[in-house]
């Protein structure tokens, strides 16, 4: 687990999160050192989400969303999208791999495709390595667990601040 | 309102390389609206530039944020002094006119620009923006139907349209209105056509910017004995 690369997986409740859960209740088998966050729509990422992830050392990032066209709010998938691009020439400017990042797009009924989606990320990040910004493992967990839980606050109705210095 | 956009990452970089601790002072106002200097890109800037000193072996800079509601009027930058002591640089993510304010309010302290200030302009769609006036002092739009020639035709040109526009577009590239074309339509649909048959004369450039600073005073509204060096 120590050696492993951390995946922060940013799910949109109505897709991915669901296809998470069912591909636990399917019982498949997935690289386990992915940790999700609830997003009650992809939409709801900013550049600043991704960004704050790096900085507190998760090794790489997948945001998933509803496929194209399905999505619950018409088009927060497609503007996820495009603020993953955008993400993706701050990392490539600052010197970090922009593939630590990456966009899917999956349904909830796709328990099978959260779980082919998350190998994918590991394999990459495998190849990859740890992330140059990581500090030791345990603070990265607790930094995931922060942000996990102010995610959930804010999902609750809660103000948050994660994104705040 | 003025609009900027945003400074690879890289450059600030290099301006503040010589630094070791940093204050990012964003604003609430223009750039704020325009998505290139508010609180959320000062945010962006700070995990940005963060990281990239760690990935460069400068671990120990201090980079830190903050927003203030406007920088081009001294009465916000105070809420900012107090803690500018602590830096030896800062990074304004302000227009132009805001760096400078803060250059000027901190005389001990560098100021470096955090973004490219661009123009007068306005939210032409989510995301877009464009310019629409060139600040000349001396505003003709009157003259031309509320199209202002200065800044929305490539020439300038205050009898047009040139012998360049076609099907609507500039010749300097179709991706641009023809102004011309622009100031036509609308003189029509305003019954308005014959106004554009006088010659306009050129504009008194004595307004602009080539004479140096400009600088607008309003007697009435100096601080009494004062005047305007108040
Ligand atoms: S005429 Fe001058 S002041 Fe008026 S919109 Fe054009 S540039 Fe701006
Ligand atoms: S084509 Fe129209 S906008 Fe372009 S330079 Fe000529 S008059 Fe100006």
């Amino acid at each position: 687990m120590e050696d492993e690369p951390l995946i922060l997986a940013f799910c949109c409740h109505y897709c991915a999160y669901a296809a998470a859960d069912l591909a636990g209740s399917m019982r498949l088998q997935y690289p386990s050192n992915v940790r999700v966050l609830r997003l009650p729509c992809t939409g709801k990422l900013e550049v600043n989400y991704l960004l704050t992830a790096f900085e507190h050392g998760i090794d790489g990032v997948l945001v998933a969303g509803c496929l194209e066209g399905g999505c619950h709010f018409l088009e927060g998938n497609l503007r996820a999208r495009k603020r993953v691009e955008r993400a993706k020439v701050f990392l490539e400017e600052i010197g970090l791999e922009p593939e630590r990042l990456e966009m899917f797009n999956l349904s909830s009924a796709e328990g099978p495709r959260f779980a082919k989606i998350v190998g994918i990320m590991s394999q990459r990040l495998a190849k990859l390595g740890k992330s140059p910004l990581r500090p030791d493992c345990q603070t990265v967990h607790q930094n995931i667990q922060a942000m996990t839980d102010q995610a959930d606050a804010a999902l609750a109705g809660a103000k948050h601040d994660c994104c705040r210095s | 309102m003025i609009v900027a956009d945003r400074k690879n990452v890289r450059e600030i970089r290099a301006m503040i390389q010589n630094h070791q601790r940093v204050l990012l002072v964003g604003c609430g106002t223009c750039v704020t609206v325009c998505l290139a200097g508010g609180e959320r890109e000062v945010g962006i800037l700070g995990s940005a530039l963060r990281m990239a000193l760690r990935l460069a072996g400068r671990d120990q800079v201090i980079v830190d944020q903050v927003t203030i509601e406007r920088q081009c009027e001294d009465a916000f930058i105070d809420a900012l002094a107090p803690r500018v002591g602590e830096y030896d640089a800062i990074c304004s993510l302000a227009c132009g006119a805001g760096v400078q304010a803060l250059a000027e309010r901190f005389p001990n302290t560098p100021v470096y620009p955090g973004v490219n200030t661009q123009f007068i302009g306005i939210l032409e769609s989510q995301g877009v923006w464009t310019e629409k006036c060139a600040a000349c002092g001396n505003c003709r739009l009157g003259q031309f139907v509320g199209i202002c020639p200065i800044t929305r035709c490539a020439k300038r040109q205050f009898n047009g349209p040139c012998g360049g526009s076609r099907d609507g577009r500039c010749e300097v590239s179709p991706e641009l209105d023809c102004a011309w074309q622009l100031i036509y339509d609308r003189a029509k649909a305003l019954n308005k056509l014959d106004e554009l048959e006088a010659v306009v004369p050129p504009l008194d450039w004595s307004t602009g910017l080539d004479g140096g600073p400009r600088k607008v005073v309003r007697e009435d509204q100096c601080i009494a004995g004062l005047g305007p060096n108040a």
